[in-house]
């Protein structure tokens, strides 16, 4: 019976003896031939350990580590595979592409330097990738003067950052990586640390107890053996399944239940996540290479807009709007990404404004694909919410996606036919459908002029309806607080009561902050263009911040509100509106009056 | 990621998965057959991955002639024995030259197999073909991907690599370029053997030991196959010895060893510290394995 298998992503700054430790780890497990042995211990300084390591040409020359490289070492109770991330040039590309195969973190500190922002970048990626279990080995704990002392300190140092980036768990072990201290063996001379080696952590890692997943397998490619019975192949991405399971193919609503399952020609009960499958259905359905097979009970989300995560690894900077290729399990589609919400930076976790994404940038964009797909998110399932981007014209991969939350669920609910349409209920009324959509920052105005708007069209008999931001938060949207996340559901939420209310006959003032770009889009496609007119309520923040009507500026200023618009959040101000309202140059009654007369000139009922 | 599968379990899940995904996406793939333990392996989990039907895939061996005899009656062997295709090219220049391992070194190597494997792809029009290398043969091959992506005429350049994530590749080729799949990367020496041995694969006879007429040169232990070895006054003396790795057989060195089956080889391979490739005198030669694979050796 051979060991069960981790895969470990490693990482550390230049310097700090990431390449001495891990020579030192398969020099200590026997990994190395004999030769190679006597090479490496050459010297005596780890130099020579290290560049044990180096496998390109190019990287000899240069003394660096240029890409990804893949170790291999084993005990009798662990097989082990050490993805090796270099910590420079191409770091965050390099550190995405091994983090998103990775079960551990294995993170390089030099304890001559503590933790410094590399430290916190590669946190900061891992957690991002999901990796829950982290091992920080303080190398070089042999030379500082008084290593107890220091070790403390760094501990708190990192329990601080673990806490602060949102790691689940980890370990901190002193290390000697020239000497092999507490790397494979427990030191003998560190009486201030008497824990684990770094080798017996990852012998003793057992994965964090995955709540029940739903049984996902994504299909690859359709077996015809002889005769007519067809094999669906494919490997299970989460969950279990067993024969006489009912199972849904989706996008779609066929079911069926599970006859056989294989591996090779071998005839199984019951297949787990991992395997490479073949299963057969008690009936003929419909199903083929980038369908997904789901249990009935648990489907997964088929939709064709999602918040996304996005690491982009391309040469070129992301084009917003541009058709890639995505990949996500088996299935390939066109897409557009959004311009994105905002950029990470990957130092502070900070959200910044960005317009674009470069190589190397981690950032938040809405994703649209050209037909539905099937996915869970990310946290919940790598496979099944991990993606690739594809440029059409080179091949290249140019991003790392992961899927936070779709934001068009159909999740096998059909859209249901109204008789009595829009139109109709706005005919009734006499009127059009509208929406008026007030953004601007908090204190603008926008909700002082959007009634007075409400009063104008009251007067002129027509039906409409103010959502106001605050009010929505009270009731629909309390669970949501302002992080970015919380924001873009905030509005997509309001987005679908105003397109109701539209589908009502009618006219909606709908008046939010909403800050992005992106979303005030997604209410637009969400109503049709010709129904949305996005007013834009333009004061400086200076002058919205003088009047603080609620005394929100003055808390945020305070640090007591967090992600404020305009001071730590950004504020998108929109390219085309169709009104703009300088509050700066007119009062809040002219600017109703503008807005109205505009409205009544829209619905026919005045012209000039 | 990691699951309650075993080891090898967990490696034939994914071997088995990076080879239908090969196979569903490319127009013309090929199998490099070479007859040797990795391609042994490589053969059993195409089949595996495609059963009850024929693997989507031709197998393509190029030969050097150089092989030893045994290598060809065991190809033969397997290939009828699982219904598939077999192309054999040699390189057509090579063999008007009489290019061999004895009397053209270097020359040997790529005219045979470099130019032999390029003549092969070109002229079939492959645009992917699946290769039983592996990460932990040599250092260079630590950092090779999966997927990897060859120009058009074959090169390979490091820079030029595609970042893979998850469980996803990138089969996207332009004109004229094409992929080295690899699907036992994640493979170390004693998985193949351990898997051999659970799965019951048939190898040549060559990998288990056995009384052989050998002689010693340069330190190396050579074995004589036919009367095409000359002999420089040498007497061949019978000694029992093993391969741990099949290439040319004038090119591959034999070791002394008593395995004589896998689970034989297992404990030597546990045991033992020299380096699988250490009996390749080829990759001693000038250029090294990383210059090679650059100008599209596999």
């Amino acid at each position: 019976m051979s060991a069960t298998r981790v895969k470990i992503v490693a990482c550390g700054s230049i310097d700090n003896g990431k390449s001495t430790l891990i020579a030192r780890l398969l020099l200590d497990t026997g990994k190395l031939t004999s030769d190679e042995r006597e090479a490496a211990l050459r010297g005596g300084d780890g130099a020579a350990l290290a560049s044990l390591l180096d496998g390109l040409a190019a990287e000899r020359e240069q003394g660096i580590t240029i890409d990804v490289a893949y170790r291999y070492f084993a005990t009798p109770r662990r097989s082990v595979v050490l993805i090796d991330c270099p910590g420079h040039e191409q770091y965050t590309r390099n550190m995405v592409t091994g983090a998103s195969n990775a079960d551990l973190a294995l993170v390089l500190v030099d304890a001559t330097s503590g933790v410094t922002t590399q430290t916190r970048r590669h946190c900061r990626i891992a957690h991002l990738l999901g990796i829950e279990d982290y091992i920080f080995a303080l190398n070089k704990i042999d030379l500082v003067a008084d290593p107890a002392k220091v070790f403390a300190e760094h501990s708190r140092a990192i329990d601080a950052l673990a806490g602060e980036t949102g790691l689940a768990r980890h370990n901190i072990v002193p290390v000697v990586a020239t000497s092999g201290a507490n790397v494979a063996s427990r030191a003998s001379d560190m009486p201030f640390y008497t824990g684990p080696s770094v080798l017996e952590l990852v012998e003793d890692f057992a994965p964090a107890e995955t709540t029940e997943a739903g049984f996902r397998l994504p299909i690859q490619t359709v077996l015809r053996g002889d005769g007519s019975v067809r094999r669906l192949a494919g490997t299970v991405a989460s969950g279990a399944v067993a024969i006489g399971d009912v199972i849904v193919v989706l996008p779609g609503e066929q079911h069926a239940t599970i006859a056989a399952i294989h591996v090779g020609t071998t005839a199984i009960d019951r297949a787990v996540a991992g395997q490479s499958i073949a299963i057969t259905l008690d009936r003929q359905v419909d199903c083929a290479r980038g369908d997904v097979i789901t249990t009935a009970s648990d489907p997964a989300i088929v939709a064709d807009q999602f918040k996304a995560d996005i690491a982009w690894l391309g040469d070129k900077p992301m084009l917003a709007g541009r058709a890639y290729t995505l990949k996500l399990a088996t299935q390939s589609v066109s897409a557009t990404v959004h311009q994105p919400d905002y950029r990470l930076d990957i130092e502070t976790g900070q959200h910044l404004a960005a317009r674009t994404l470069r190589k190397n940038d981690i950032g938040t964009a809405i994703v649209t694909t050209g037909r539905d797909i099937v996915s869970d998110p990310y946290n919940d399932n790598r496979i099944m919410g991990g993606f690739i981007l594809i440029d059409r014209e080179t091949g290249d991969t140019v991003a790392a996606g992961m899927i936070r939350h779709s934001l068009s669920r159909s999740q096998n609910i059909a859209w249901q036919q109204a008789s009595v349409d829009r139109d109709a209920h706005a005919r009734q009324k006499g009127q059009r459908a509208k929406i008026l959509w007030f953004t601007g920052l908090s204190g603008a105005g926008k909700t002082t002029i959007a009634n007075l708007v409400e009063q104008r069209l009251y007067a002129a008999g027509l039906h409409s309806f103010l959502l106001d931001g605050d009010n929505v938060r009270m009731g629909l949207n309390k669970d949501l607080g302002f992080t970015q996340a919380d924001r873009v559901e905030n509005i997509r939420r309001v987005g679908e009561v105003a397109r109701l209310m539209t589908d009502a006959g009618l006219i909606v003032l709908a008046t939010f902050i909403s800050p992005f770009r992106a979303e005030r889009e997604l209410v637009r496609a969400m109503v049709g263009d010709g129904d949305f007119i996005e007013i834009f309520i333009d004061t400086p923040l200076a002058i919205a911040e003088d009047r603080d009507v609620k005394g929100l500026y003055a808390k945020a200023r305070r640090g007591e509100i967090k992600n404020f618009t305009g001071l730590d959040s950004p504020y998108e101000p929109p390219e085309d509106p169709q009104i703009r309202v300088d509050t700066t140059a007119m009062t809040a009654v002219e600017a109703a009056e503008r807005i109205a007369r505009y409205l009544l000139r829209e619905l026919g009922t005045i012209d000039d | 990621m990691m699951t309650a599968l075993d080891l090898l379990d967990t490696l034939e899940a994914e071997a088995i998965h990076i080879v239908r995904e090969a196979l569903t996406s490319a127009s013309n793939p090929l199998l490099l057959f070479s007859a040797g333990k990795d391609s042994a392996v490589l053969l059993h989990l195409v089949v595996k991955a495609f059963a009850p039907a024929l693997p989507p895939v031709r197998l393509l061996h190029v030969d050097t002639t150089w092989k030893f005899a045994e290598m060809y009656r065991y190809r033969d062997a397997v290939v009828r024995a699982n219904g598939l295709e077999l192309i054999v090219h040699r390189n057509p220049q090579a063999v008007a030259e009489g290019i061999n391992p004895f009397d053209h070194g270097a020359l040997h190597t790529t005219m045979w197999k470099t130019d032999g494997l390029k003549q092969a792809l070109d002229a079939l029009g492959c645009d992917l073909a699946l290769g039983g290398a592996r990460r932990d043969e040599e250092r260079t091959r630590a950092k090779e991907r999966i997927f990897s992506l060859r120009s058009a005429r074959h090169g390979w350049d490091p820079r030029r690599q595609r970042p893979e994530l998850w469980h996803l590749f990138n089969t996207q080729v332009q004109d004229g370029e094409s992929l080295r799949v690899f699907p036992l990367s994640d493979w170390t020496e004693i998985d193949v053997w351990r898997y051999i041995e659970r799965e019951g694969i048939a190898l040549p006879d060559l990998y288990f030991a056995a009384p052989r007429p050998t002689v010693i040169r340069d330190g190396n232990l050579f074995v004589v196959d036919d009367d095409r070895f000359p002999l420089d006054g040498e007497t061949p003396v019978e000694r029992v010895v093993r391969f741990r790795s099949l290439g040319c057989y004038p090119l591959t060195a034999a070791i002394e060893s008593d395995a004589r089956d896998c689970a034989a080889i297992i404990t030597e391979l546990v045991e033992s510290d020299a380096g699988e490739r250490a009996g390749r005198t080829i990759d001693r030669e000038d250029s090294t394995l990383e210059g090679k694979k650059t100008e599209g050796y596999f």
